[in-house]
């Protein structure tokens, strides 16, 4: 399938914050966006979001209103799965567990057409994996966004061991229209972000845990020297701490890299209820807006 | 969060050079505001000079490379600590020295030793985080891991050198990538700065990247 093929987009897991970010990338670019979730009111909020996201968009001058109206229009809910069988590209965000994604695309493969070509925006799992026994793993590759996906450029485009060269053009060609830039990255454990943040920020754990400095000078250094937006544990805090124990816990069992192993802190963290933002309390507390060292 | 530091009075503070500093090479502003030693409150010692202690001053700061401060002090099982403290102000290479100093302290180090230090540095504009006297303080003990993992992926194949520098720059928002940054910054100095981390941590993540080792070696050779 080339990218001129694809004319219709679905989101699967357009409930959550990733998928309905994906749809409003798609949306927005002009492809028609059949957003799925098994949850209707998760459906429904993700609407609100889409609608919300663009009308900031045009009173902040980034989209005219009829552009606006247009992206509106092509974001169209699909509480039944088989609905996606128009599709020519399928995007899924749903929960990051393999068995639930490898489910997914095999009942993907019932329903839709035998070019249309599957994507998942995994963070942590093997896109080869998630393939397999599919049905089509030449037309499965991975199509990582970051977060937040309409305001984040970067689309890491990682294909499988048995996807084909034209998928991988496909949906290259696709990134590029939706005004995103993809890099390449094998199909390996975090592909490139989350390979280098994920044991930076454990290392950065660790330094507390080691009584280095303070968190609040561990971030301070960070900023200050390399020029980060923000420092590690400010990161982690924003991210949760929960997330960041995940990561841990899917990457170091597959790489038995001691530095992607979460460190006894941020265990212990986690156990104490210290989330991060979330919680009013990681490394730093959080009172309303305001930051204080912890 | 920690707030700017904006000491409402800077101690005086001395300047005895020795070879080559990093933190203030010949021009940096920092040097203009020094006194003579005997006026000053605050002696620095930078790179190469001879440390003598004087615990009549009320700090004493020793630039430090990739060596401990108890290198230059001595330790005494966890009760060492004085008034003199360490200096480094971090540098990539041969850019520009940052606008970050790691202020080193020991477990006893004297908090109005401290305190003064800080405010001498801050007052000139710099950056100063308190850091305990570990290997790589802070920003070398959490970058190095980072670059050398970048430079296994090049080898690995995981990606383009471009390609992960535009994941960096793109995905976190940092102002250049890993490759950029050590390959900017040398490669040949990144090896050395890493086999100093290696010698006390001894794990895999301080041990030097193979294009590193290269570009080192080619320096050994006089080809680098």
């Amino acid at each position: 399938m080339s990218v001129g093929a694809i004319r219709s987009v679905g989101v699967c897991g357009a409930g959550g914050t990733m998928g309905a970010g994906i749809a409003i990338v798609a949306a927005r670019a002009g492809f028609r966006t059949l957003c799925h979730d098994t949850s209707t009111g998760a459906l429904a909020r993700a609407r609100v979001e889409c609608t919300a996201f663009f009308d900031k968009a045009v009173a902040r001058g980034k989209m005219t209103a009829p552009a606006r109206d247009s992206a509106l229009a092509a974001v169209v809910p699909a509480a039944d799965l088989a609905a996606l069988a128009t599709c020519d590209l399928v995007i899924e965000a749903v929960f990051e567990d393999l068995a639930t994604k490898r489910a997914l695309f095999r009942e993907l493969d019932a329903i839709c057409p035998p070019e249309t070509i599957f994507a998942s925006n995994t963070s942590t799992l093997s896109i080869t994996e998630i393939a397999s026994g599919c049905g089509r793993e030449d037309r499965v590759i991975g199509l990582h966004f970051c977060l937040p996906a309409p305001l984040m450029r970067l689309i890491e485009v990682s294909p499988g061991i048995n996807t084909s060269a034209d998928t991988l053009h496909a949906a290259w060609a696709w990134a590029e229209a939706c005004d995103q830039t993809p890099v390449r990255t094998q199909d390996k454990p975090g592909f490139i972000l989350n390979a280098l943040l994920v044991p930076f920020n454990n290392d950065a754990i660790r330094a507390v845990e080691a009584g280095v400095a303070s968190p609040a000078d561990i971030d301070t250094a960070i900023k200050a020297a390399l020029g980060y937006k923000m420092g590690p544990l400010e990161l982690i805090d924003l991210v949760g701490l929960d997330t960041q124990l995940r990561l841990g816990e899917a990457f170091y069992p597959i790489t038995l890299d001691p530095r992607a192993a979460p460190p006894p802190l941020l265990r212990r963290m986690v156990a104490a209820g210290h989330l991060g933002r979330k919680s009013g309390r990681g490394f730093f507390r959080y009172d309303g807006n305001a930051m204080f060292g912890s | 969060m920690t707030l700017p530091h904006a000491p409402s009075y800077a101690p005086s503070y001395a300047i005895i050079a020795g070879g080559d500093s990093r933190a203030f090479p010949p021009g940096d502003p920092f040097l203009a505001g020094a006194v003579p030693s005997e006026q000053a409150e605050v002696l620095i010692f930078l790179a190469g000079a001879p440390f003598r202690s004087d615990p009549a001053r009320t700090a004493i700061l020793i630039e430090l490379g990739c060596e401990c401060l108890g290198v230059h002090t001595g330790e005494a099982a966890g009760e060492e600590g004085s008034n003199v403290l360490g200096l480094a102000r971090w540098r990539n290479g041969a850019d520009p020295p940052s606008p970050l100093v790691e202020l080193v302290r020991q477990p006893r180090s004297a908090d109005g030793a401290i305190a003064a230090a800080r405010d001498v540095l801050a007052s000139a504009g710099l950056t100063v985080v308190v850091v305990a006297d570990q290997a790589g303080r802070i920003v070398d003990r959490l970058l190095r891991p980072k670059l050398n993992a970048a430079l296994r992926f090049l080898d690995e194949g995981l990606a383009s050198a471009h390609d992960m520098d535009v994941t960096c720059r793109l995905g976190l928002g940092y102002p250049e990538g890993p490759i950029e940054r050590v390959q900017r910054g040398g490669l040949a100095d990144h090896h050395d700065v890493c086999r100093a981390l290696f010698e006390i941590y001894g794990t895999a993540a301080y041990a030097p990247a193979r294009r590193a080792v290269v570009a080192a070696q080619r320096r050994a050779h006089g080809v680098g």
